[in-house]
């Protein structure tokens, strides 16, 4: 187990630049999930960790251990790939014990040592069949198999769940945070599913072209996302967001609509346009905002309903079983301490001070 | 003569058992394979079976043989001439086949790395494939001439030799010249093929391999080499066969010489039939090159058998 430190870590390709200064502390045992839209950066930076790109500038330290330099072999890290990468040619025990026969390591001690892992992986009857005998989920066991027999100071995960059905997917992701739990090795995992970020990781770090957007535990990001991008990325459905600025103690969506707003407004938000963050489970049915219905989708538990209201696209989640019908004008009411107001020229939230 | 077996296929396109014909999927098949199996009967399966019979026979050019059993194969048998050109075509065959797959499989790897303009060497390995083997034969005929040959030219004004070399005259040289002139000829089949079936490699599974602590060396021997064994058994086979009946650059270099040191069964046999007249001796000597043929054949057969891991499984 190892601590992992990015610091102000750049890429190039060529002349383009596609990390611009990322730095990440990871503390030792934490599961740290790089989470961002596809061509964020996140992968690139995750080769750079395991040693496959090398560092345009900046440090990567294992430990206290600058690795920049360092080839792959060397830094004690482990690496499930998103295709699992697994060795065709060989069985899952010999897949699993690959790194352990580099070493030297003898026979008797592979074996005794891939035998708990694939217990663990519930792999135990699958030891002698060869990757194309397995089915997805079970191939994506055996590359977590192979990473665990190393013992390494550091897991490293590639999107390893976006080859699996939805189901699988859930399943294995219980599975992936169980085994952090009994293993407690520090891991860092990149997904581009939020919802894979918010159910996993110790610490979100939340990325977007080439930069961090904001660094924090999941509930920390949803309830105070540093800006309109994290904002968005983080929830699903996503916060809705209205344009328009303040009209005295409310907000005036860009038709006029008068919306709440938190009682302790933040600093600066009379200066200019602002943008009206509420997630959907802010929005409660019954109030005085007009909120004209566009489709309704119940899924049992909840109800969706998706409209216009103040002039933007608006999506709601209610308790209540809601039948109405699209064109239907239904009221609603917002929470005022659920709101966030963002400047709308640099997307940052105000905050209100002290 | 084959092709009295053809049907009536140009039949009336009208009535019920015609059309029920060409609308059952055995009646169709069997019509669009025709045309290919007529032809490999004409063309493959017809001269395979006359030149195996020619060898039985005493036939001479202008003659009419008759049927003679063995008597060919026996005299073959106390022909050192013919023992000399099946010990010239199984050092031709092994020594340039071992050469190309090494520096073919070297080349492979080099190209599939990330070289600037790597299309352009691309193109360029396959030239020596691309360009007529008689002409490529000719340029070598210059390069190993006895007097004019840039090798010893070279060699001679890097005063490393002071006489040109006889690559031609030398039973030896003249072996290995021929050889060189293969391999050269042969690489890039070998190399474009293994490039292909390199690229089909994962990259990931070089970097995992990286990750798990493998050596360069180590990712080649342990994942790339098991990897591509079932390409290099298909890409050998052909270039094996291709090697043991070479004809076209042994003829335009050497016509076997000198004093048969670098005929090969396949120009000793043309040797014999057409200018020697000898037609049912020429038969017979390419007749003795099948056993050879089939051995690389069934080597390839049990080399081909797809490996217990690339067998499908359930899912």
């Amino acid at each position: 187990m190892a601590s992992v430190t990015i610091d102000d870590v750049r890429k190039s390709f060529g002349q383009v630049e596609v990390l611009h200064g990322v730095s990440v502390a990871i503390d030792e045992g934490e599961f740290v999930v790089l989470v961002g839209p596809s061509g964020c950066g996140k992968s690139t930076l995750l080769r750079m960790l395991a040693g496959l790109e090398n560092i345009t500038s900046g440090r990567i330290l294992i430990g206290d251990k600058v690795v920049n330099k360092l080839p792959p072999k060397e830094r004690d890290i482990a690496m499930v790939f998103q295709n699992y990468a697994l060795y065709p040619h060989l069985t899952v025990a010999e897949n699993m014990g690959f790194s352990l026969k580099l070493n030297g390591v003898s026979k008797a001690e592979i074996s005794e040592r891939v035998k708990p892992a694939a217990e663990i992986l519930g792999l135990a009857n699958l030891l002698d069949r060869y990757p194309r005998q397995l089915s997805g989920g079970q191939r994506q066991r055996v590359a977590m198999g192979r990473a665990i027999v190393r013992d390494p100071q550091v897991f490293l995960f590639d999107e390893p769940l976006s080859n699996l059905d939805a189901k699988l997917r859930v399943s294995m992701r219980t599975e992936i945070k169980n085994l952090h739990n009994r293993l407690t090795t520090t891991t860092v995992y990149v997904t581009h599913d939020q919802i894979e970020a918010m159910t996993m990781a110790d610490k979100i770090v939340v990325m977007n072209d080439g930069r961090v957007e904001q660094i924090g535990a999941p509930l920390d990001l949803y309830d105070n996302p540093a800006n309109l991008f994290v904002a968005g990325f983080i929830g699903s459905p996503a916060m809705n967001m209205i344009q328009g600025a303040l009209a005295g103690a409310s907000f005036a969506a860009s038709d006029g609509q008068a919306l709440p707003v938190p009682s302790r407004l933040p600093d600066g938000a009379a200066a200019g346009p602002l943008v009206y963050g509420i997630r959907p489970e802010g929005i409660a049915l019954g109030g005085d905002i007009p909120l004209t219905v566009e489709v309704t989708e119940p899924t049992g538990s909840e109800t969706y309903v998706a409209g216009q209201m103040g002039g933007a696209p608006v999506t709601c989640v209610f308790r209540e079983r809601v039948a109405a019908k699209p064109g239907e004008v239904i009221n609603i009411s917002i929470d005022p301490g659920a709101v966030h107001l963002f400047d709308a020229a640099s997307g940052t939230r105000l905050t209100a001070a002290g | 003569m084959a092709m009295t077996d053809r049907p009536q296929d140009e039949a009336e396109p009208r009535g019920g058992i015609w059309s029920r014909f060409i609308e059952s999927r055995n009646g169709l098949g069997f019509l669009f394979m025709l045309p290919a199996a007529v032809f490999l009967l004409c063309f493959l399966t017809y001269p395979l079976g006359l030149g195996v019979w020619l060898g039985f026979t005493d036939t001479k050019i202008g003659r009419p043989g008759i049927f003679v059993g063995l008597e060919n194969y026996a005299w073959l048998f106390d022909d050192p001439v013919f023992w000399l050109s099946v010990f010239n075509t199984m050092v031709y065959t092994f020594v340039a086949s071992v050469l190309k797959f090494g520096l073919g499989l070297w080349l492979a790897l080099l190209l599939n790395r990330h070289l600037p303009a790597k299309n352009f060497f691309r193109a360029i390995i396959l030239l020596p494939w691309v360009v007529p083997t008689v002409l490529s034969a000719l340029a070598f005929w210059w390069i190993f001439d006895s007097q004019f040959s840039i090798i010893s030219w070279v060699l001679m004004k890097w005063g490393l030799i002071d006489a040109p070399i006889n690559f031609l005259g030398d039973p030896w040289n003249a072996r290995w010249s021929v050889i060189a002139a293969n391999v050269w000829r042969g690489i890039p089949f070998v190399a474009i093929s293994l490039l292909a079936g390199l690229q089909t490699i994962p990259q990931s599974l070089n970097e995992a391999a990286a990750i798990d602590g493998a050596t360069p060396w180590q990712r080649f021997t342990k994942v790339t080499l098991p990897l591509l064994t079932p390409i290099i058994a298909v890409v050998m086979t052909f270039s094996v066969l291709f090697t043991f009946t070479d004809f076209q650059l042994i003829y335009v270099l050497t016509r076997g010489g000198p004093v048969n040191a670098t005929h090969l069964m396949a120009t000793l046999s043309f040797q014999r039939a057409i200018p020697g007249g000898q037609l049912g001796e020429g038969a017979a000597i390419a007749v003795a090159m099948i056993p050879f043929l089939l051995a690389a054949i069934l080597f390839s057969f049990f080399g081909l058998q797809r490996r217990k891991w690339q067998q499908g499984g359930s899912d």
